[in-house]
């Protein structure tokens, strides 16, 4: 792995991250609108547990939010490279192609990342009272869980070779990745069908892991699903995996 | 020494041969030119030198490595200027230059200075901090050779790097690129289908339907097809052709006005012949043979007749990597 290639592959990415206001606005639009429009309406209808009303119940969820439509934004843009060739100049380079999925995932981290510690800065308004320690443990949990998210992006990017294949992806992938990750109901309230599909996403442990350390409550509809050394090892196990397939694909082609 | 060495190269998708056994040398220093049609299999051929493509057979070596087994060597000793433009359309020009740099991975005490000299030489510095979005065609262009030149290569690849250019930038380009070898230690192996680009090549391989047809310095490639006629219009064409033919034995004939001959060296014979018929001469003109004479003697066609079918091919091609 060479560090000079993943360091200039992310430093792109946040150059053009910090020049594009309009991606940074829309990206912070979209959990805001879910939180405080959807969840609003929302929690008129369903009853408060344990002293956690619905809004509170889908921060995490929001944060989840975030981090999966960022990372997979990010992670897409490798095919925007290839469309406009820019991704040949990287493949000639004489670098490995582990840096290059590296570097690429790393990126769509540190911007997935920033963009949730901004929500989660309203936690506040929401009524939490969270702590310094909680608080960091949330944005560790939101930079796994966005790598990980990251490098199932590149594997997608892998597969498609025009940006038409952008619609598709947001449509078939990344919205039912939402609606299955236990962001906006408990995964142990699905039907059995569609907890085996949310138990296969991997967004869902890391908004397992963020249930955890935000609520605090281990029983109840509204408690996580799972335990949080499970969490932890989904996402890192999906990291590493993701990684290695998506290397392969680019080794392939390149 | 030879720094590309090409041994018979073939590389098929599916029933198309795109390569068919294309062997060749460049001398290090040099200026190589791959001259032939849309589809030819130029692209393809620079694709597997540049480690992008692996060949159905044959081998490929660059500065002494092997263009399959040791592509990370190869890698290094490379710089390209593809086709389509491959910069990043949102950085700076700078900041693309940069991006390389650190792909390559120049020395960072070494990075900036590299750049700048680059960038000078390009003629693009006091553009610098431009957005790369803001470049006309030719600029892109010289950014992107600015690019391929700041790890030091020792073999530059241009693919069509004139495509889609006016004809001042084009002219502009070429000025440029002729001095690349000499101040900057450099081998360029460039493809391109306008004849009179390939002029300034020090060596050429005319390339059709994959295989390569002919290959030589353009003078060589030129003589092959018969040498210059010179075309001579005199108040008396009749006796100035008889005494022409008697004493320099040419076989000469009459149109529109004027005798011609063919002739090995024109310039050298304008003089002699005008020595002997000076007084009765009005206008002499020469006209050398192009490479376009040569490519139509060769394929019996002209190099642009052939770009329909060519683009086939590349669709085809296109079509063919993604299916696999």
């Amino acid at each position: 792995m060479e560090f000079n290639v993943i360091y200039v592959i992310v430093a792109r990415e946040f150059k053009k991250f910090i020049r594009e206001r309009s991606r940074l606005f829309s990206a912070i639009a979209r959990p805001l609108l879910w939180l405080f429009i959807v969840g609003a309406g929302l929690s008129r209808l369903v009853p408060s547990d344990t002293g956690v009303s619905y809004t509170q119940f889908i921060f995490p969820g929001i944060l989840g939010m975030t981090i999966l439509f960022s990372s997979i934004f990010s992670s897409i843009s490798i095919i925007w490279d290839k469309e406009f060739g820019f991704m040949k100049e990287i493949l000639v380079a004489p670098v490995s192609r582990l840096s290059i999925v590296v570097g690429k995932a790393l990126s769509g981290t540190i911007v997935s990342t920033i963009q949730a510690a901004i929500i989660l800065a309203l936690f506040p308004l929401l009524g939490f009272n969270l702590s310094v320690v909680q608080i960091i443990a949330v944005i560790l949990i939101c930079a796994f869980t966005s790598f990980s998210i990251s490098a199932f992006g590149i594997v997608l990017a892998t597969f498609y070779e025009s940006y038409e294949s952008f619609s598709v992806i947001m449509n078939f992938i990344v919205m039912p990745m939402f609606f299955l990750s236990g962001a906006m109901y408990p995964v142990k309230l699905l039907p059995e069908i569609l907890r085996i599909c949310a138990k296969i996403n991997p967004l869902t442990y890391g908004i397992d892991a963020m249930k955890h350390v935000i609520f605090r409550f281990e029983t109840g509809p509204m408690s996580p699903d799972f335990l949080f050394i499970v969490d932890a090892a989904v996402i890192i196990l999906t990291s590493v995996i993701f990684v290695l397939i998506a290397s392969r694909a680019f080794e392939r082609k390149g | 020494m030879s720094i590309i060495k090409v041994e018979n190269l073939v590389k098929r998708f599916g029933d198309i041969t795109a390569v068919n056994d294309v062997s060749f040398e460049v001398e290090e220093g040099t200026i190589f030119g791959f001259l032939g049609p849309n589809g030819a299999g130029k692209t393809t051929t620079i694709n597997i030198l540049c480690t992008l493509l692996a060949p159905t057979s044959g081998r490929a070596f660059i500065a002494g490595h092997d263009c399959i087994k040791e592509s990370a060597e190869v890698r290094k000793a490379i710089g390209i200027v593809f086709q389509d433009t491959t910069l990043d359309k949102d950085l700076t020009a700078r900041e693309n230059l940069i991006f390389h740099a650190y792909l390559y991975n120049v020395a960072k005490d070494k990075m900036q200075q590299r750049v700048d000299d680059v960038l000078r030489f390009v003629d693009l510095y006091n553009r610098k901090d431009d957005l790369v979005k803001k470049f006309s065609g030719g600029m892109k262009r010289r950014l992107e050779v600015a690019r391929g030149m700041i790890h030091w290569p020792r073999v530059l690849f241009l693919d069509e790097p004139t495509l889609g250019l006016d004809p001042q930038s084009r002219t502009n380009l070429w000025e440029f690129i002729a001095e690349l070898p000499e101040k900057n230690k450099v081998t360029i192996f460039m493809t391109t289908h306008y004849m009179e680009e390939a002029e300034v090549c020090d060596r050429i391989a005319i390339i059709d339907n994959g295989k390569i047809i002919a290959m030589g310095t353009p003078d060589e490639l030129k003589k092959a097809v018969g040498g210059d006629v010179i075309y001579i219009k005199t108040t008396d064409n009749a006796s100035a052709k008889n005494e022409i033919e008697r004493l320099f034995k040419f076989n000469v004939s009459e149109k529109e006005n004027e005798i011609y001959m063919t002739c090995g060296m024109g310039d050298t014979c304008i003089p002699e012949i005008i020595n002997t018929i000076g007084e009765k001469v009005i206008s002499v003109r020469l006209q050398r043979p192009t490479l376009n004479d040569v490519f139509l003697k060769l394929t019996g066609k002209t190099i642009r007749e052939e770009t329909s079918s060519g683009d086939d091919i590349k669709d085809f091609v296109r079509a063919y990597r993604k299916r696999h």
